[in-house]
């Protein structure tokens, strides 16, 4: 006789000893190491940081490894950690003009104060793999090529030379419209600690961005650029480089130094508003992103600025507009977990809907069978008649 | 203590717990209403039982004896995940029997023994908000419930009735609360839904991905949407449990070979267990 399916237990301990077996693969195959995944694979590092919502690359690149390169599993280990960390308070917001800049381009003007800094891009490679990196070992071309030659300089433009934002050339000329105001308290929304509500301000939902998948953002942000949502674009300026982190505890009243964190920010120039009350201004959309994360920064700057069409008068019509649609499905953590889900047993609620369709099948077979035989006395009535 | 604690009794911290916790009085004191909780991400997957798990942390004590099913089972992956999480994280006694514990978390079932004053009774729950299917929008659905809206509902019962002959919703069968909200009980089948109607033991519904909490207390009048000419009918089985025999018990089909061969079982392990004790030694006797 059949019994109920017993040794869950036994089950899962199992699959997660397979678990740890496949993540080590062949043991005669070095195993990775934390600073080799950092070092090597520092944009995946920055991926996890920028959707874990932790600057820690260490940790990142330990949640990598744990997670067999699976980043969005990497992102949810980094964000189960991070929400288990006490909360002393917020840091200073800090100043990205101040910027140590690796890397800042504009597509807006040819030259521009700061000057346009390539930086360690693979704008401008050409996709060919190279073989040169299929060694492992030091003596292939690649790593020889490195040692031979000195390092170019991080950056072509004066080192002091302050950079500023294009933004902030073009709302000298008032061209584009000025950055909000902080708030007069000071404090901005935490999604991580308030539940997010609709409508949501402009604070809130750039966290979310920021939190939000990178796939997601970046297919709608092309969607606006095809035509669902168009904002009419310009990369006004990308940047990124190194910015220092200052918090102020409350008990000592001075900032100290947290640390220094990479950053990737992008600030869209965007179509024109105007109106009887103003001159016809740019608008802006706005992308930052952990370590160097372009693709990140730029939708969501595209992103920002299509959910701003409510605040800016205009029709709420493409999904990248929709500021519940986007927000509520941007988060790849809780996408997944739902997704996934559809792994657990649903027998029970199976079972009620295989009850009510073998219902509904044999009252549908009786009814038709009642129909046929009605119509086919009915014929036969006729050809009597006939 | 199976373990050094490296985490809060229970995992969350106790400031989480305190936020909870008042989202669960608001949702006790409103019954039937959806109130945002700032829901934390969890070591499971949103969509797992965290709303569940994030409830049960929060009221779990010391002293109580916690079980946890999923589709009924205790023994289901799933349920001995969580169940092993807490044993892990708050050392608490476990059980499977359902009159010795005073924590139930459940997924999709509610327990076929009577529940009693004193027990609390925890759902995960996938999608809290009844009217979703039919409005995606929450500040749509939000201001439905302000209204007391539920034209769209009735609508949809009725549209069923016309199209299939039947009301087509077999599990999260809408519920109205005491006379006001109307409710999602959580894809529970039908058949549990006049279990959780003057109810002895409270029920808490935790949803954690969407960040909602709500509650029905102790003896609270839980309504199955219906019309007078198609009164609301539980789900009924022809067949009974091919283990313990029972007629009254929400039944699970398993297929035995693949030539249409099936039985069924209760899918309530600790009630067929029970029962089968009880019959071995009635036996004996």
């Amino acid at each position: 006789m059949y019994v109920a399916v017993k040794g869950g237990e036994k089950a899962i301990e199992a699959a997660h000893e397979l678990l740890a077996r496949r993540r080590r693969g062949d043991p005669d195959v070095p195993e990775l190491t934390i600073r080799q995944i950092s070092e090597q694979l520092a944009l995946g590092v920055a991926r996890v940081m920028s959707e874990g919502s932790l600057y820690d690359p260490e940790l990142a690149a330990l949640a990598i490894k744990q997670a067999r390169g699976d980043m969005i599993e990497a992102i949810f280990l980094l964000r189960a950690f991070r929400t288990t960390l006490p909360r002393f308070g917020y840091s200073l917001p800090f100043d990205t003009n101040d910027m140590a800049i690796e890397r800042r381009v504009s597509a807006t003007f040819k030259d521009l104060p700061g000057g346009q800094v390539l930086g360690p891009t693979f704008d401008y490679t050409h996709r060919l793999l190279d073989p040169s990196l299929a060694g492992d070992g030091h003596d292939d071309g690649a790593e020889a090529a490195l040692a031979a030659n000195s390092p170019p300089p991080a950056s072509f433009g004066v080192p002091d030379e302050v950079t500023p934002h294009v933004t902030k050339l073009l709302d000298g000329q008032g061209l584009i419209e000025g950055n909000p105001a902080t708030a007069e308290n000071g404090i901005v929304g935490d999604l991580t600690r308030e539940p997010l509500e609709f409508p949501a301000e402009r604070d809130t939902r750039l966290q979310a961005l920021a939190r939000g998948d990178e796939g997601f953002l970046l297919a709608l942000g092309y969607s606006t650029q095809r035509g669902f949502g168009r904002t009419h674009p310009f990369a006004g300026e990308i940047r990124m480089g190194q910015v220092d982190v200052f918090f102020e505890p409350e008990e000592l009243g001075f900032e100290v130094p947290l640390g220094t964190v990479t950053m990737t920010e992008c600030e869209m120039v965007n179509q024109f508003k105007g109106s009887a009350e103003a001159p016809p201004q740019f608008t802006r959309g706005y992308g930052l992103a952990f370590g160097h994360a372009e693709r990140k920064a730029m939708s969501m700057a595209l992103v920002d600025r299509s959910l701003r069409a409510r605040e800016l008068g205009e029709d709420v019509k493409a999904p990248a507009q929709d500021e519940e649609f986007v927000l509520s499905h941007a988060d790849n953590v809780q996408a997944t977990g739902f997704v996934e889900h559809l792994k657990l047993p649903h027998y029970v609620d199976f079972q009620a809907e295989l009850t009510l369709v073998r219902q509904m099948r044999e009252e549908w077979t009786a009814t038709s069978e009642a129909v046929r035989k009605e119509t086919g006395s009915r014929s036969e009535n006729s050809e009597a008649a006939e | 203590m199976t373990s050094a604690p490296t985490y809060n009794f229970a995992y969350l911290d106790e400031q989480t717990k305190r936020m909870i916790r008042r989202a669960l009085l608001k949702a006790v004191a409103i019954p039937g209403y959806q109130v945002p909780f700032a829901s934390r991400e969890m070591p499971m997957p949103f969509g797992w039982g965290t709303g569940g798990v994030q409830v049960t942390a929060s009221v779990l004590g010391k002293d109580d004896v916690l079980k946890v099913i999923d589709q009924g089972a205790d023994d289901t992956t799933n349920a001995v995940s969580i169940r092993r999480f807490f044993e892990k994280t708050a050392g608490v006694e476990t059980t499977t029997r359902t009159q010795d514990a005073t924590v139930i978390q459940t997924r999709h079932r509610i327990p076929e023994t009577k529940l009693s004053d004193g027990q609390i009774l925890v759902y995960q729950v996938p999608i809290p908000e009844p009217l979703r299917f039919l409005e995606p929008r929450e500040v749509e659905t939000r201001r439905l419930h302000a209204l007391e809206d539920y034209g769209l509902m009735h609508v949809k019962l009725y549209e069923d009735i016309a199209c299939h002959g039947h009301i087509a919703t077999t599990y999260a069968y809408p519920v109205k609360v005491d006379g006001r909200y109307v409710m999602d009980p959580s894809p529970t089948p039908k058949f549990d839904n006049p279990k959780m109607d003057n109810c002895a033991a409270l029920q808490l519904f935790g949803a954690g991905r969407e960040k909602r909490i709500y509650a029905l207390p102790p003896y609270t009048r839980v309504v199955s949407l219906d019309f007078e000419d198609h009164p609301f009918e539980p789900t009924r089985f022809t067949d009974k449990c091919s283990i313990c025999g029972a007629e009254d018990s929400y039944l699970d089909e398993v297929i035995t070979d693949d030539h249409g061969g099936r039985m069924f079982v209760c899918s309530d392990t600790d009630y067929c267990e029970r029962r089968l004790g009880e019959q071995t030694s009635e036996a004996a006797q």
